[in-house]
């Protein structure tokens, strides 16, 4: 198999203006003809729903909440990036694009990057155009901050809760057109298989969460928006829901995912407080603008912290180590998200983390108080304090805040071309869901770009070139593809609820996270990566023949539900293993402590992985087989990454 | 472990939950005894500790919604002995913790009880009229691209800052709980107010907030009686100035409607 990528030639500046200019267009009368399934109704699959609703599509848009507006995309806090370069502090496309590039420790292409960063100007302006209230300054214009990673002000936000005003944006999109009957609204329906016919996606079966009724849809095109697969993890930011299952199927129908290893450990989390710990909450990236990081200078002070003989506000000044401005002077706390995380681990690993586990560090923020006073940080921040003294019982206005890194995103997922469609023609995959912008590492407040770049500006595009030249004529859902894929589906329900074991799903799910976290997290090397796959195997073997699945399927029946996924995810855990057990070098957010610099920062191998690394799927347990995408670096330079 | 106060004693609990399998069947509070919870424990993790006591039981465990467990996604939804998301005030279920109660106490755990949200199953209810009053004009009619330049638009900062108060309504329902007569008035208020503050909304204010209450009224939600019970318990604080506003701006609109 030869992967593709299909970037347009030409200068990188306007591959994108001539690629629109190239694609087929479908004419206004014959968009009535096709029908158009999106999976997920994040920020990617409900801007692409509505989006292709407004051009004449007839579109099916599908998630298993309850409502499209509770996609986690409604969770995401900080900000989106756009280069519009209001605050004349030398932003520019071409700066958004090299911080993301180098952001990205060099494994994302350039050429769908440059185009992230082009249309990140238009996202603004439809969102603004929608009513999404984006902070303002008093002569009435918006207003920017900085996050990690840039050394510009290029972040639009709502407060603390940017993801939950542009999903609501993208929601009223979306509303409007299913009032228009031009979007059809399946809530409560989870998609578990992918059909295909003639080697194209034709469609996707479903079960409705509330019946169990497995039901089957036809289109000419599937747009999975589906988001990340964090909760590998079990504990991570992400909402509960979260899945990787209908990008997991199509995986076995044979889209390639592309570098699962490739994970972000988000470094302001609140810390793990007990075993029946369910999630880990985010305290965003922000918050970094006026906190300073530390912890004590010595193993003693952490350690008479910890035990509670004295307060950290007893610590004096010169006993605390700002270990981010003391060793990133030009970046100082607002490093790239692998960078701080890394540094939390190295600094808690030295036995100079606080709190009672020893396992975070501090977030301070009475320099910013002093300076500005409360009610400003207030303003800025009000609900994420309130949100940190809710989930802790602690004054952040009095008292540092703990915190630690933990799972937020990942930038692998499934393989897509610049067109963003996966090797299965017909198959689309957008936003978290696909590989392609971030390479090894996101840069805050780019995933809410991303979500938004491929659903409103880049898909509407791209998805008319193939649709020009796919017939009319519909598949019936009576083709043997979908009954053989609803009888997959009813065939692994049935083998899930037989089992009848003495181990519940959570109880599995919990042990796959333990040994993800434990080899495959912050730090990998190959021995742990190699023992890590003998326990997942382990494990996933004991699943199917122990696992406890209570009720029936004709139900609603949330057991069934999570043992779908996590029978998926213990399948994924797995790849990831492979794929960072393979990958010998460090980038971005894969840290292989066999390749680090002698101060601890990850050495890439230019030379031997500058590349995508694709996996295709050869049968549960058997090895897969990995096809490489070359990356071509023709407009930066690769180097170094450095922060300092 | 990291908790907070580590000196805090594990506790012994009561909970009487309401049960019913489906839509149509009949339901029943049925009681059940918890024991060795953790005060630094959110309300839905020891939900989740009963159900692992439930599963391995081999009963039934209690079915109720719940997704970003950050307090923003909207999806938990549980009346808490007679309390919308419990007692904390501004706070959703997912974000209250398990020391605002006490050693031996009884805990009543039910479902939203409106006639416009029936029962799915247990705690879980049908909240999908909400998404059809938003289908009904929660929206600027503006289609991707072509829009103007963002700054283009400037919008004073007092007005952009309430637009978003009113914006951050999290679609939970408990506002419709909470009201003896199952009003949506709230929800339906905050969306009405956040579009006719702001210039961009202010074009398609008058058929915005017809189509949207006509349709409140189609899902059956009950007439506001203006008691505030709403705006007390809706855990993200949407301010009761947001119905004076609907109702200003509805008003406004019949009178000179061409709907009449």
């Amino acid at each position: 198999m030869i992967l593709d990528s299909k970037i347009p030639e030409g200068a990188l500046a306007e591959k994108w203006d001539k690629h629109k200019f190239n694609v087929k267009l479908v004419n206004p009368a014959n968009k009535r003809k096709y029908d158009i399934i999106v999976v997920g109704t994040g920020l990617a699959g409900a801007s692409a729903a509505a989006t292709l609703g407004e051009l004449g599509y007839n579109v099916k848009a599908f998630c298993f909440q309850d409502s499209p507006r509770r996609a986690h995309s409604i969770a995401a806090q900080g900000g989106i990036n756009a280069a519009k370069n209001y605050q004349n502090d030398g932003d520019s496309i071409y700066r958004l694009f090299y911080d993301t590039i180098k952001g990205g420790d060099y494994r994302a292409r350039e050429a769908n990057v440059y185009r992230l960063a082009q249309v990140s100007v238009d996202i603004i302006d439809q969102c603004v155009a929608q009513g999404v209230p984006f902070a303002r300054e008093y002569g009435g214009l918006l207003a920017n901050r900085s996050f990690g990673g840039a050394q510009v002000s290029r972040t639009f936000y709502a407060r603390g809760q940017t993801g939950q005003q542009l999903l609501l944006g993208a929601y009223s999109a979306l509303n409007r057109q299913v009032a228009y009957g031009k979007v059809k609204m399946y809530p409560r329906t989870e998609m578990l298989d992918l059909v295909m016919v003639d080697g194209k996606a034709r469609g996707i079966v479903v079960r409705n969460l509330i019946t169990g009724k497995v039901e089957s849809h036809s289109a000419h095109a599937v747009v999975l928006a589906t988001g990340g697969y964090g909760n590998v993890f079990f504990l991570s930011t992400n909402a509960m829901g979260s899945n990787a299952t209908a990008a997991w199927r199509a995986h076995k129908k044979g889209a390639l995912f592309a570098n699962p290893c490739f994970t972000q450990i988000h470094p302001t989390c609140i810390p793990v407080s007990g075993d029946y710990q369910s999630k880990l909450t985010l305290m965003s990236e922000s918050l970094r603008n006026d906190g300073r990081v530390w912890v004590p200078k010595t193993v003693e002070i952490a350690q008479r912290l910890r035990k509670g003989e004295i307060s950290v506000n007893d610590i004096k000044e010169e006993d605390r180590d700002y270990y981010l401005e003391r060793k990133y002077p030009a970046f100082g706390n607002l490093v790239p998200r692998d960078v701080a995380s890394r540094n939390a681990k190295l600094v808690c690993d030295e036995g100079r983390g606080v709190g009672s586990s020893g396992l975070a560090v501090y977030l301070d923020f009475a320099d910013a108080i002093n300076r500005e006073g409360q009610p400003a940080i207030a303003a800025k921040y009000g609900n994420l304090f309130e949100m940190y003294a809710k989930i802790t019982d602690e004054n952040p206005y009095e008292k540092p805040m703990r915190i630690y890194p933990a799972v937020h995103y990942t930038m692998g997922g499934l393989w897509v071309d610049y067109n963003l469609m996966t090797n299965i023609p017909g198959l689309y995959a957008t936003g978290e869901c696909n590989f392609s912008d971030h390479g090894a590492n996101r840069l805050g407040a780019s995933a809410l770009m991303q979500g938004l770049a491929d659903g409103y500006f880049v898909i509407p595009y791209t998805i008319g070139d193939y649709l020009a030249q796919t017939p009319y004529d519909k598949v019936s859902t009576e083709h043997p593809a979908f009954k053989e894929a609803e009888q997959n589906v009813m065939g692994i329900t049935q083998r899930l609820l037989s089992i009848k074991g003495n181990r519940t799903v959570d109880d599995f799910h919990k042990a796959l996270g333990q040994i993800m976290w434990d080899y495959c997290g912050m730090a990998r090397n190959a021995e742990g990566l190699q023992f890590a796959k003998q326990e997942i195997r382990k494990l996933r073997d004991e699943f199917w023949q122990n696992v406890k699945v209570t009720g029936v399927n004709e139900e609603l029946n949330q057991t069934l539900e999570k043992a779908h996924r996590v029978a998926d995810f213990l399948e994924l855990g797995e790849l990831m293993v492979d794929d960072a057990l393979h990958r010998n070098e460090s980038c971005g957010g894969h840290f292989r402590e066999e390749y680090q610099t002698p101060e601890n920062e990850a050495l890439r191998d230019d030379e031997n992985f500058a590349y995508v690394a694709a996996w295709e799927f050869t049968g549960t347990g058997n090895q897969p087989v990995l096809h490489k995408e070359e990356l071509k670096f023709e407009n930066v330079k690769l180097t170094q990454r450095s922060y300092k | 472990m990291a908790g907070s106060n580590p000196n805090a004693k594990p506790m012994d609990l009561t909970l009487k939950i309401w049960r019913q399998k489906d839509k149509n069947s009949a339901g029943q509070l049925v009681t059940y005894p918890l024991k060795n919870i953790s005060p630094d424990m959110s309300f839905l993790e020891m939900l989740d500790v009963l159900n692992e006591e439930l599963l391995v039981a081999g009963q039934d465990p209690v079915a109720f919604d719940h997704d970003c467990r950050e307090g923003i996604c909207g999806m938990c939804s549980l009346f808490i002995n007679g309390r919308a998301h419990g007692p904390e005030r501004g706070t959703t279920t997912c974000q209250l913790h398990m020391r605002h109660f006490n050693h031996g106490d009884t805990i009543t755990i039910e479902p939203w009880r409106a006639a416009a949200f029936p029962v799915h199953k247990d705690l879980i209810v049908d909240r999908s009229a909400f998404d059809r009053i938003q289908q009904a004009g929660g929206y600027v009619s503006v289609n991707t691209g072509g829009v103007p330049d963002a700054n283009e638009i400037a919008i004073p900062k007092t007005i952009a800052d309430k637009a978003f108060d009113a914006a951050t309504c999290i679609g939970c329902g408990a506002c419709v709980a909470a009201c003896k007569n199952a009003s949506a008035m709230l929800f339906v208020s905050a969306k009405v107010s956040q579009l006719a503050m702001l210039p961009q909304g202010k074009v398609e204010a008058k058929t915005r907030v017809e189509n949207m209450v006509a349709q409140m009224d189609v899902e059956g939600f009950g007439a506001c009686s203006n008691t505030g019970a709403c705006a007390a318990e809706c855990p993200v604080g949407i301010s009761l100035d947001n119905i004076a506003m609907m109702n200003r701006e509805y008003l406004g609109a019949k009178a000179s409607s061409e709907n009449v």
